[in-house]
Formats: structure tokens, C-alpha cells, sequence
């Protein structure tokens, strides 16, 4: 049954990607985990900014910069209430979700993390909140603690608590993993880290599409995601920081929008947002990226959310009938992503197979090769669905699976 | 002895009656590697992967009255099959014709579309790793 608040038929008229063959069958499109696909209404303001206000932002006074740059402005106020952030200055425009954590680690950590302190991250990490922090454990003579996982791929709070020490500075931890879909209790992860005056950053990735956000009630310090796996452009993302952490935090990079006053005796900067945006931003994007939020919230979160379980429920049922499935991850908690192996069959190979009968999954380590190592797996074939896949798709794939399944006996 | 030149022209044609599609293309390539002789298992050692391949690719070469034998296996069946291509058109040729071979038969079979850029650079891999071969059993002959 379809939940009443999704009609799938009509979700699916305005995503015109899905309406193509691919190696001459129709698009089963199950890579959501990597990026989304884009409603029309996301297309077409994109269009619309470079067909009608085409034009650099905040400096000129001229109409087209005006429209520009309160139509960018626009989207700060968007993603503000989207997060329930207190303020839009505390809202900052980055790449995506990579550049948001680099962004922390850069500046917040150069400041306030020294030699001997302790970074907790967790070993269901994708490598961009890892690497970042490595990066800066190596600079500063700082230590990465990881929390462990359990065989379901949950993480192990116990030993989470045993981690937290007056010496850990930070937590970076992901809502939602990318490789098998768990849903970490990050409240309570957040609760823990405060007791000892640790601050929290949540990599909210692949949370942005299926959980409301609210970091108000999580409380958490910094939360970081992008834009293009919510229905949105690529290229384009948000960090929320708490104001007094960003007004402490020395700027990113330098030039642009971040100063106040330039001069070779010295440089003053500007107040935040814009101390961390220097440059000319992705401009048409960032303003695009506020028709995507639209679409999410005019969906509801709560509709998606169900209707994306209700596919997980059914696809999780129909999978147990196809020989060797063997799911990799089965969190209690799990959101849209199903991470398998079939047995005897490569993932590679199940993959290639996949995309000639146009199905689109992902094969590899899926850029987590440190939880891999755990499962003592080289990857698996990961199937993410999203609010405009069908029931319907999720059969033919199974079907499909099943005679690859026979291909290879 | 089949030139390089006439086994391509083989696999070309081959791959023709395939008639470009994705799922039987596909088939085919699993089904020649299925057939490639088994690569014994003193040859599936660390040396023998090749570099620059998503999958494990071992490859082995012997030398056979002046021509080059060469041995694969993958842990993938897909990349089994293209590497049993390689195999077939390689070897019992001699290292000079190994190295100066004008290798056009998979831009021909159109392989980048079925088996997408990773693969293809991984395949690029393994026809470098069978010329370093020949070059070193060239070497030998030289001595």
C-alpha cells in the first residue's frame, strides 16, 4: 500500500531523467546514496537565474545583482529553517558536505585543537570525515579515536562512552552511514560529547533526504550536508555552526566576500557567513538549491521518510527469496540503502550486470574502506532508493538479481 | 601461427554478431573466460596483480620456443573474460610482435560502453603488464 501523501505517478512526471532507456531498457535508477536525481522545479531555476538574473552577488547595485543576490539570500533563509538553525548567519555555503567538514577542521580545529587532544570519529565514517581529521591529528600531534561497530553495523555506544575523556576536543560522526544505512542515535552522541565540553559535528549527508533536521533539538555544534542529495544542484552545500563557535573560528580561505578591509599593513574580516565564503560562489546553484528544499518540505519529511521505508520493507522481503543474498549491515535503525553480496558473484561483475538490464547501483567500497576492512570485504553492491522510485523497480530488480543469480550456476 | 592482426579480425567479427547488445555482450565475455585455462596456483601470488585493475587480475608469462605463453585469471568473471581476450590474441606470438602489436580490436567491439572507464583503464593495465613481459623474455633471448 502507498502511503496516501506520495503519489508515486506524479513525483516521477517531474523528474524528466527517469523517463529514458538505458541499454535499451527503462532506467531503474538506485544510486541515491551517491547523488539524487533533480525535479523539474529544481532545472528550471536554475535556468531561470542563467537566463534572466545572471550576475555577481552582494557587491553590485545594479537590478540583476539585486535580484542575484536576494535570490541567494533567499536559500540561506531556507536551509536556516530547513536545519531549524537559530539564526541565517549561521548558515555558510560550501562545496558540500567534504568542504563543510575540511572547513571545521581547518578552523576551528587549528584554533582549538592541540597537541594530545582527542578527535572521536566512528568506523562507519565515509573517508571525508576521516581524512580531514587525520590530516589535522597530524598537524597538531592530536589523536583519532574511532568508535567501533557491532556485526550489524551499528555503532557501540558503550565503547563510544568509554572514548569520551576531558582530552576529546571533537566528535564527527555521520547521522546516516552511506555504505549500509544505519541510523546512529546522534542525540544521544551529542549528549554524551557535551558532558565532557567536547563539541559535535554531524556529517548529516545522507540524513538531509530522509530525516527532518533540527539542530535545535540535537543541539549539535556544527552539522554539514549538500545540496545535491536532496533533489538539488552538485557543487553546492551548507554548514551550520553554532554563532559563537563561527564568530571564534579564525576565516577559511582568503579573498572576496570574507574581508571587511584590505590593506598591506593588515586585513579585517567580515562577519559571519561571509568571513568563510570568500571567492564568487556557485551562485545559480546555491539559488537552485533552495527549489530542491522546497520540493523536500513540500513532500514532507515524514511522507518521504515513510514512503522510503515502505520500499525498504518490500525490497528487504522480496530479497530473502534470491539465492546467496546476503545483506551487509542490518541496523535495527536503517534508512534507504540496502548493501549486499551475492554469493560466488562479484560485485563488479553484479554491477556491470545490473546496468546492462538499466539498473544504476553502486559497486565498491563506496569511499568507506576502513568499515570494509571490518567486514573483511573488498565492497559490496549497495541499492539506495529515494521518494521517486516505484515498488514496480524494486521488482524488476529483484528479478534481475535473480537471473544473474541463474547466469552464474 | 594466426597474426595478432587476424585473431582481432576474428574477436571483431565475433563480437559483430552480438549486434551491440549490452546483456549478451556481456554473457559472451563471461563465457570466454570461463573457458580460459585455469592459472595454476603458484602463479595466483601478489607479483603476479596486475597494477592499475579495480579487480584481482593475475597474470603469468612463460616463454615457448622463442614465443611468449601467457596465463590469467581474475576474481571477477567480466574481467576474466576480457583478459582471456588479451590471452587469446597474445599469446605463441613473439616478444617483437607482442611490442610493436597495434592492439584496435576492443575500440572496434565499442568495449568502453559495456564495460565503463574504470574497467577500461584497468584493462589498459594488463596490456602494459603483458608488454613488460615480452620486453624482459626479449631481453632473455638477447642475453
Amino acid at each position: 500500500m502507498v502511503d496516501a501523501a506520495i503519489d508515486i505517478q506524479e513525483i516521477r512526471k517531474q523528474f524528466p531523467i527517469l523517463h529514458q532507456e538505458v541499454n535499451g531498457k527503462p532506467l531503474v535508477y538506485f544510486d541515491n546514496a551517491a547523488t539524487s536525481q533533480k525535479p523539474q522545479c529544481v532545472i528550471d531555476a536554475l535556468t531561470h537565474y542563467y537566463e534572466t538574473d545572471n550576475s555577481n552577488i552582494h557587491r553590485g547595485i545594479h537590478t540583476l545583482a539585486e535580484r542575484a543576490t536576494t535570490a541567494f539570500e533567499n536559500t540561506r533563509k531556507a536551509v536556516a529553517k530547513f536545519l531549524n538553525a537559530n539564526e541565517t548567519e549561521e548558515i555558510i555555503f560550501t562545496k558540500g558536505t567534504t568542504e563543510g567538514i575540511n572547513l571545521v577542521a581547518t578552523t576551528y580545529g587549528r584554533k582549538f585543537i592541540g597537541a594530545g587532544d582527542e578527535i572521536i570519529v566512528s568506523a562507519l565514517e565515509h573517508h571525508s570525515n576521516i581524512v580531514p581529521w587525520q590530516m589535522l591529528c597530524e598537524e597538531k600531534g592530536a589523536v583519532l579515536k574511532v568508535i567501533p561497530v557491532n556485526e550489524k553495523g551499528e555503532l557501540i555506544f558503550e565503547e563510544y562512552v568509554k572514548l569520551l575523556s576531558d582530552k576529546t576536543k571533537l566528535v564527527s560522526v555521520n547521522y546516516i552511514s552511506n555504505a549500509l544505512g544505519t541510523i546512529n542515535p546522534v542525540k544521544e552522541i551529542i549528549n554524551a560529547a557535551h558532558k565532557v565540553d567536547a563539541k559535535v559535528l554531524i556529517d548529516a549527508a545522507q540524513a538531509a533526504p530522509h530525516v527532518k533536521l533540527d539542530v535545535k533539538a540535537l543541539d549539535c555544534d556544527f552539522m554539514a550536508f549538500s545540496a545535491h542529495k536532496v533533489y538539488g544542484p552538485t557543487g553546492v552545500g551548507a554548514l551550520y555552526g553554532k554563532r559563537d563557535l563561527l564568530e571564534a573560528m579564525p576565516p577559511y580561505q582568503g579573498g572576496g566576500e570574507m574581508i571587511k578591509d584590505v590593506s598591506f599593513s593588515g586585513t579585517t574580516y567580515n562577519d559571519i557567513p561571509y568571513k568563510f565564503e570568500a571567492g564568487t560562489p556557485n551562485i545559480g546553484e546555491v539559488i537552485a538549491f533552495k527549489a530542491a528544499i522546497d520540493f523536500v518540505e513540500n513532500l514532507g519529511q515524514e511522507n518521504i521518510a515513510h514512503y522510503e521505508d515502505e520500499l525498504m520493507a518490500y525490497a528487504n522481503e522480496l530479497l530473502k527469496e534470491v539465492p546467496g543474498f546476503t545483506p551487509i549491515g542490518t541496523a535495527d535503525k536503517k534508512a534507504s540503502v540496502i548493501s549486499f553480496l551475492i554469493e560466488g558473484i562479484h560485485p563488479f561483475d553484479l554491477g556491470q550486470l545490473l546496468d546492462a538490464k538499466g539498473i544504476a547501483v553502486r559497486t565498491g567500497h563506496h569511499c568507506a574502506q576502513p568499515l570494509m576492512e571490518i567486514f573483511n570485504i573488498e565492497g559490496t553492491v549497495r541499492a539506495s532508493f529515494s521518494v521517486y522510485n516505484a515498488k514496480e523497480e524494486i521488482k524488476y530488480f529483484v528479478d534481475a538479481l535473480q537471473a544473474v543469480v541463474k547466469m552464474f550456476k | 601461427m594466426a597474426t595478432i592482426q587476424s585473431i582481432q579480425d576474428e574477436i571483431i567479427e565475433d563480437f559483430g554478431m552480438l549486434d551491440g547488445d549490452m546483456e549478451m555482450t556481456i554473457g559472451y565475455v563471461m563465457e570466454l573466460g570461463a573457458k580460459l585455462p585455469e592459472l595454476p596456483a603458484q602463479y595466483q601470488t601478489d607479483d603476479n596483480i596486475v597494477k592499475g585493475c579495480q579487480s584481482k587480475v593475475w597474470l603469468h608469462a612463460d616463454m615457448n620456443k622463442g614465443k611468449v605463453v601467457y596465463q590469467a585469471d581474475s576474481n571477477t568473471a567480466i574481467t576474466k573474460g576480457l583478459v582471456s581476450l588479451l590471452v587469446r590474441i597474445l599469446t605463441n606470438q613473439t616478444p617483437d610482435d607482442i611490442l610493436n602489436a597495434d592492439l584496435f580490436f576492443h575500440e572496434k567491439i565499442g568495449m568502453n560502453r559495456f564495460i565503463g572507464t574504470q574497467r577500461s583503464n584497468g584493462f589498459a593495465a594488463m596490456i602494459k603488464q603483458m608488454q613488460i613481459y615480452a620486453l624482459a623474455m626479449k631481453a632473455k633471448i638477447n642475453q
